[in-house]
């Protein structure tokens, strides 16, 4: 910490600030720190878990949580649609509230990330909520499907889907240019009686 | 993504040494991680103040108001069953923005200082953009303007101001209170923004290295007869083409009070003090709505294509007076 290194966790505690020799305004050693350009080539060190295992990753800190997904850990299951927050591709679960992926940074990323690696049971026993959308047929081309049940999962859980109208609105940030939606409302109040009966 | 380096600060005072010109405070990040994929934002410095939640993360109720802490997330303020109940425009102003997702995400103190959405703004390919490039031209003006502000533009912008919070804040009478450098201090929401005038890019009072840690709104009795009403070109997860924070003190049909933020048809969030003098002191009527809702676009300012909105806007209004007025409290 005492040798000037900025991108770690925590140095901006009031402790941290004060064994630095102080990040305050005006003082020799808050400017020069302030100075120091970033480079494309800086780490960030963090530990993340993601359906159920922990990992030790050293990253760019530009990384995405969506990127961390799918480039470090092979986990393809989220989607990159329009990068942008948009679309709801990227949708997964953090301490089980869902999220984009594509809008959050892997290095401020806290808590148990959920994808849809993580659903099916050990034994290779669907969720209830990929039972349904099978069952529905509740996708055409599939892109936007991971991202589609990530977010209902979420939606069934926060009790927002208690009629068509509910859900359709709830469902709002996971877009599908097939337009299955008739049939994703449907998978989705399938899954709702399933796990309430 | 440009390079940047990136800092999480676990205490206020912290966060704000570690600011600089260049830097950025990250709470949800769902502006600031889209424009600077965009290029649009260029931090060199990241300070993630999500830690401090813990601090600046509650909802708190007294006799005098309602207090938000700045790091609380959209769903949460909008699920809150007391703010659903003494204050539905807070809450609905907030179920009606954005998405699920990015409702869990964003912050209220982010919320309300999310960038426009004007295209020109958002693509660095325009070379004209004055908030982005100061002195760089509009390229809005005399450009695709359909959902552009018609009140509070200048020659330099037309931008319109994106958010749906701001408006029932500053509805509510809200304050805003802040934590930088020289200290603590509270202002006036109706102060946070400012005009285009000449020199778009400033957009905020905000200090550098200033925090918003909470809004505090006053209670009052006009707080639970409010509510939002958002017009958009379709029915979910899209912004306001023009819409109406509003918020009555009715005694019988006697508006005693009336509260009135417009969005969607702004450069900032834009309080309607002309509208709610017309109101006060008279019965609600249709036709006296229609009249506030005159004057409230009385110094409206049309482009190329937005000529519908002042039209737009005072329907919008009309049907948001009555409605409230229709409450059952």
């Amino acid at each position: 910490m005492a040798d000037g290194t900025l991108n770690r966790r925590g140095f901006l505690s009031a402790t941290a600030v004060a064994a630095a020799g102080g990040l305050v305004p005006g003082t020799a050693s808050g400017e020069a720190a302030k100075q120091q350009k970033p480079s494309p080539t800086d780490r960030e060190t963090l530990s993340l878990s993601v359906n159920g295992r922990p990992h030790q990753l050293s990253l760019d800190p530009r990384r995405t949580l969506l990127d961390l997904l799918r480039e470090d850990l092979s986990l393809t299951g989220a989607k990159k649609g329009c990068d942008h927050g948009q679309c709801g591709a990227c949708t997964v679960l953090v301490d089980g509230k869902r999220v984009l992926a594509c809008l959050t940074l892997a290095a401020a990323a806290r808590g148990e990330v959920s994808t849809i690696e993580g659903l099916a049971s050990a034994d290779g026993a669907l969720h209830p909520m990929q039972e349904a959308f099978i069952q529905e047929d509740a996708f055409q081309c599939g892109y936007c499907t991971p991202g589609q049940i990530m977010s209902a999962i979420a939606c069934v859980r926060e009790k927002h889907a208690d009629s068509e109208d509910q859900i359709r609105e709830f469902m709002s940030g996971n877009l599908c240019r097939c337009a299955a939606y008739p049939n994703i409302v449907k998978a989705i109040q399938r899954a709702k009686s399933r796990t309430e009966a | 993504m440009r390079p940047f380096a990136y800092l999480s600060a676990d205490t206020p005072k912290g966060a704000i040494a570690a600011s600089t010109a260049d830097s950025q405070f990250l709470a949800g990040g769902t502006t600031l991680l889209d424009l600077m994929k965009l290029d649009v934002m260029q931090p060199q410095r990241i300070i993630d103040i999500n830690p401090l939640a813990a601090k600046y993360g509650r909802i708190e109720r007294s006799a005098e108001g309602l207090s938000l802490g700045a790091l609380v997330r959209m769903a949460e303020a909008a699920d809150d069953p007391n703010l659903n109940r003494d204050y539905p425009v807070l809450a609905q102003a907030l179920h009606l923005a954005a998405s699920p997702q990015l409702r869990n995400m964003a912050t209220l103190g982010g919320n309300v200082l999310q960038r426009t959405r004007c295209p020109y703004f958002r693509d660095p390919s325009y070379e004209a953009c004055n908030k982005r490039a100061p002195g760089s031209g509009c390229a809005a003006i005399g450009g695709l303007n359909r959902k552009h502000a018609v009140l509070g533009a200048s020659e330099s912008c037309i931008a319109t101001y994106a958010g749906d919070f701001a408006q029932a804040l500053i509805a509510l009478d809200a304050s805003v209170e802040l934590a930088g450098p020289d200290g603590q201090r509270r202002i006036a929401f109706e102060q946070l923004h400012r005009l285009p005038g000449s020199s778009p890019q400033l957009e905020t009072t905000l200090a550098p290295g200033e925090l918003i840690t909470a809004f505090s709104v006053p209670s009052g009795p006009w707080t639970r007869r409010s509510l939002y009403l958002k017009i958009r070109d379709r029915e979910s997860f899209a912004f306001a083409l023009a819409s109406a924070a509003v918020a009555l003190d009715l005694d019988g049909d006697e508006v005693k009070d009336a509260r009135i933020g417009l969005g969607g048809v702004a450069t900032v969030p834009w309080r309607a003090r002309e509208a709610e003098a017309m109101l006060k002191g008279k019965p609600m009527t249709e036709a006296g709505a229609e009249a506030a809702a005159e004057a409230a676009f009385d110094k409206a300012r049309t482009r190329d294509q937005n000529a519908y909105k002042p039209e737009l806007g005072r329907r919008t209004l009309v049907r948001a007076l009555l409605g409230a007025a229709a409450l059952e409290i």
